[in-house]
């Protein structure tokens, strides 16, 4: 078999972070009644015209900044013309002619080789609605909750040539645009979505290969496994003679292989036309840098800071900045209590571990900043000791629990009366005489069973060095 | 005096003065269309309930003080194609015969505030495409003056209302002439706005980036007085215009001297009726005399205004129309087998012929392969004609001509060959597409006895010029 190569480009869907949708007031939030986050102007009732939302314009340029993309300071919007029931217009308004961003690109870095991906554009667009069949009543219904959620589209140049360069280019762009706060960019909730255009030729070859594309795809594996399955599948009809057919195709996960949807000959004309409804924006020099200077720091600068600022090693500042969820627990908590080696502790370890245990993503963690400073000063102070932290921070990660009151409910405040402590060692020493012996004897192994054992007496709420220091008195 | 045939601001003073109450203007406006709408048809909807209610509550408020219009307590009526909440508006189709807006378009909130009555929904070509509104699903309009002839279109029913004395004023939608054409051919007062002046939320599109709604009455004060109520700046209009001066009635003057008024040689030229000629030279000698500096000029920009416009208007309709498509409003065919049976359907049985045409040959103007060689060519053209226009205003304050080549043409004449209706356009589309303003207002008869319009065209904003040029007219002729 000939050396193949994989062409791999991408149209990434995100859904902006926007209170109200991009041409209403309607609320962009996720769930929802069916039709109730929808209004005349969403649901394309006739009469009714499109105002466009600000903070749109700004998400965009925040992204296109980001993305090293330039700005188009003459943009306007343009309609998509075509029929389809969760589309209450017959058009979806886009941008084609003049999208907001263009001509950027990001660094990957795969096997520490890295690599530029180019953006080769970004434009705004609203969300369509949602179609749901009802068997029972063999009828489809629609939803219009979605209907004009605001969406950018950020079109890649064909520049990746494997899975794990997707991987690598979605996860940096899923946290640049995170850290800019524009989305969430939860894939599970669609607010994330990338089409895959993909093509195959022989290493080497200068023409790319027909591609074909492949709708809709919203979880890593997925993409990933869909990426492996079309590359090979392409590659066979080469290997047999045949040609591949330019069209988009679906890509089933459960059965590991993707479907023809419709051919290029099929293609829907969109009849695009510069949408008369809005008037074309003019952005301002003063307007892009007031965007600019608003940039939240990003994972980069992030890392090197936590290096420097905190001397957390590369590995960990790494880690935690590879969420913008951790990393803002990481500064908030470091804020009120500045103790950012042992906030980081509890992050690196205690918090990773019981993310995988849970199988929960860092997105998930509902614990606050407040309670973990507060348990870190509990250790501080010395009122609670280190194993005993570990139980209160499982509570503080399951429940956001307030840790003084779970110690003080739990009766897990160490014991610091000296007094108190002495009784119990001589009580334990009055029950292992043989231990009590050993020591004597030179044998320093039968402390650490004596201190074990006052440690159990005292349910763990005691300091061990006191427990030593009385221990060795004793003795 | 018959208290329908009052002007509008007349019967506003009356009801201010307490000399007659709302209740009694909207009973003898209610009985007026009773009387006669049988045969002109200038209705869809009447809200004969809705209008008695809606009186009582105005008089409550004129009579507490409370509003403080001059049309306050007027009766109107309002085009098909705006929307008015919870009264059915069909855009004179099928398609939406059932349709009740859960809103209010902007001009009609500006109207309530003002104290309007609305006492119906004026019949109209289907979607606003059609110069003599035979294009209705709801049946055409007959022109009061004479009933074998159009009243024109597509606001026909607007225009009708008011000349049958059935409305004291009415709104209608100007896209390439649908205010002005109708209210020549039925001799009343119209005025197209500049784009941007009114708000078209609310307003079913035909053409977005061409319509606008406008008044269309009696004289020249009457709509004035119309236009003041419904111009203005809406957040809800992104193509709306901000922070102009909006009060009109300041530009009631009788006084033209020195201003410079050009006319179009074209405009004069082939194609237009000897009588039509005959009223528009003899209404521009008035102005003359009047102290006016009238002159002809070459407007060479009035040759691919036609075709233009209706590459541009139909590739619009072609999209503003896809949305009736059965699944969410309006009429939805009975029998189909799938959503592609739906769709066909549903808009092969809604639509008339002409909204039919009008959406094929903007859906193929639009076309991959064809976008260029019209959409973008006929874009050109009328931004060639705004320059057209800018270069004659820099010469002179308004520009006259006819509104229509023609009176009015006899029902049934139009429609076997639009592409001579479309021609009957020559005059008001360029006005459109370069955004301008402009007013048709009566100036003489025909040997018919139909009513020929002069058209004057204003600048960018020029509207009190118009409005100024019109009334000095309008008063010399008594």
């Amino acid at each position: 078999m000939k050396s193949y190569e994989t062409v791999i480009g991408l149209e990434v869907h995100v859904e902006l972070a926007t209170e109200t949708k991009i041409f209403c007031g309607c609320t962009t939030r996720f769930g929802g009644d069916t039709n109730t986050h929808c209004c005349p102007v969403c649901t394309g009732m006739p009469g009714t015209l499109p105002v466009l939302n600000k903070k749109v314009v700004e998400y965009a340029m925040a992204a296109g900044l980001a993305l090293n993309c330039k700005i188009n300071q003459q943009c306007k919007f343009d309609r998509k013309n075509y029929f389809y029931p969760d589309l209450p217009k017959a058009y979806q308004v886009s941008q084609l002619y003049l999208p907001i961003c263009h001509n950027g690109g990001i660094e990957i870095e795969v096997d520490g080789v890295k690599k530029v991906i180019g953006i080769h554009e970004i434009h705004m667009e609203e969300d369509a609605g949602k179609l749901t069949h009802d068997p029972w009543e063999d009828c489809t219904l629609v939803d219009y909750n979605r209907c004009g959620v605001p969406l950018i589209e950020i079109v890649s140049e064909p520049d990746m040539r494997s899975a794990e360069e997707v991987i690598a280019y979605l996860d940096k762009l899923k946290l640049i645009l995170q850290y800019l706060g524009v989305s969430d960019c939860k894939m599970q909730e669609g607010s994330l979505r990338a089409d895959i255009n993909l093509s195959v030729r022989e290493t080497g070859a200068k023409e790319f290969g027909t591609r074909t594309e492949m709708k809709n795809m919203n979880s890593f594996k997925a993409i990933t496994r869909a990426i492996e399955g079309e590359r090979k599948r392409q590659i066979e009809l080469l290997e047999e003679g045949k040609a591949v057919v330019q069209e988009t195709r679906r890509w089933d996960d459960n059965k590991d292989t993707s479907f023809a949807m419709r051919s290029k000959e099929d293609a829907q004309d969109y009849r695009y036309f510069p949408e008369p409804d809005l008037v074309p924006m003019e952005i301002s020099d003063e307007w892009i840098d007031e965007i600019r200077n608003r940039q939240p720091e990003l994972r980069d600068e992030k890392m090197l800071r936590y290096e420097k600022e905190y001397d957390i090693p590369a590995y960990d500042a790494g880690i935690i900045t590879g969420s913008k969820r951790l990393a803002d627990i990481f500064e908030e908590t470091v804020a009120i209590c500045k103790k950012p080696k042992e906030v980081s502790n509890w992050i690196m370890v205690e918090t990773m571990r019981l993310l995988k245990e849970t199988e929960m993503e860092p997105e998930d963690i509902h614990f606050t900043p407040d309670n973990l400073a507060k348990l870190i000063a509990l250790i501080h102070d010395g009122k609670i000791n280190r194993t005993v932290a570990k139980e209160v921070f499982e509570s503080v990660f399951k429940d956001n629990t307030d840790p003084e009151a779970y110690v003080k409910e739990h009766g897990l405040m160490m014991v610091n009366d000296e007094g108190e402590l002495r009784s119990v060692v001589e009580k334990v020493l009055a029950v292992n005489p043989t231990s009590v012996a050993d020591y004597r004897g030179g044998k320093e192994k039968a402390l650490g069973f004596l201190v074990g054992q006052t440690m159990k007496e005292m349910k763990g709420k005691a300091d061990p060095g006191m427990i030593n220091k009385i221990l060795k008195e004793l003795l | 005096m018959d208290l329908t045939s009052l002007s509008a601001l007349e019967l506003g003073r009356k009801i201010k003065n307490k000399e007659i109450t709302v209740e009694e203007a909207v009973r003898a406006q209610l009985e007026q269309i009773k009387a006669k709408d049988k045969e002109y048809n200038c209705y869809i909807t009447v809200m004969e309930e809705d209008a008695l209610a809606r009186g009582k509550e105005v008089q409550q408020l004129i009579d507490k003080g409370k509003i403080d219009s001059p049309l306050a307590g007027v009766p109107m009526v309002i085009k098909d194609n705006i929307c008015t909440k919870g009264t059915k508006t069909t855009c004179g189709s099928k398609i939406l015969y059932n349709f009740i807006p859960p809103y209010n378009a902007t001009v009609v909130e500006k109207l309530l505030n003002a104290g309007a009555v609305v006492i119906g929904k004026a019949n109209m070509d289907e979607f606003a495409m059609g110069s003599t509104t035979e294009t209705s699903y709801f049946g055409e309009t007959k022109n009061p003056h004479n009933t074998e002839y159009v009243p024109g279109g597509s606001s026909g029913g607007s225009a009708a209302a008011v000349a049958a004395e059935e409305a004291f004023y009415a709104l209608g939608s100007d896209t390439g002439g649908s205010i002005r054409q109708p209210s020549s051919f039925c001799g009343v007062t119209g005025i197209k706005p500049t784009y941007g002046t009114v708000s078209r939320y609310g307003l079913i599109a035909y053409a977005s980036s061409l319509d606008q709604i406008g008044p269309m009455a009696r004289n020249v004060s009457d709509c004035t007085a119309v236009l003041d109520i419904i111009s203005g700046y809406d957040s809800k209009d992104s193509t709306s215009l901000e922070g102009e001066n909006y009060n009109y009635t300041e530009a009631l003057v009788d006084d033209v001297k020195n201003m410079k008024i050009g006319i179009p040689k074209g405009y004069l030229g082939k194609g237009l009726d000897e009588e039509v000629r005959a009223g528009i030279l003899s209404a521009a000698n008035v102005l003359r005399e009047k102290g006016a500096i009238v002159e002809e000029f070459e407007l060479d920009v009035v040759d691919y205004a036609i075709p233009a416009y209706y590459v541009i208007a139909s590739a619009e309709a072609s999209s503003n129309l896809s949305r009736y498509d059965g699944v969410k409003y309006g009429y939805r065919t009975e029998d189909f087998e799938g959503l592609q049976e739906l769709y066909k359907k549903t808009r092969s049985e809604g639509f008339g012929n002409e909204a039919k045409r009008r959406m094929m040959i903007g859906a193929f103007v639009l076309s991959s392969g064809y976008y260029e060689a019209y959409y973008k060519k006929a874009l050109k053209v009328k931004a060639r004609i705004k320059e057209g226009f800018d270069k004659a205003f820099e010469k002179y304050d308004i520009i006259l001509g006819p509104t229509a080549p023609s009176t009015a043409p006899k029902l049934g004449e139009s429609l076997s060959d639009p592409l001579k209706m479309y021609l009957g356009d020559i005059y008001t589309v360029s006005v459109n597409l370069a955004g301008l303003p402009a007013i048709s207002l009566p100036c003489g008869t025909d040997s018919k006895g139909l009513p020929i319009g002069l058209q004057l065209i204003g600048k960018h904003f020029g509207e009190k010029d118009i409005i100024r040029a019109a009334y000095s007219y309008e008063q010399s002729k008594g």
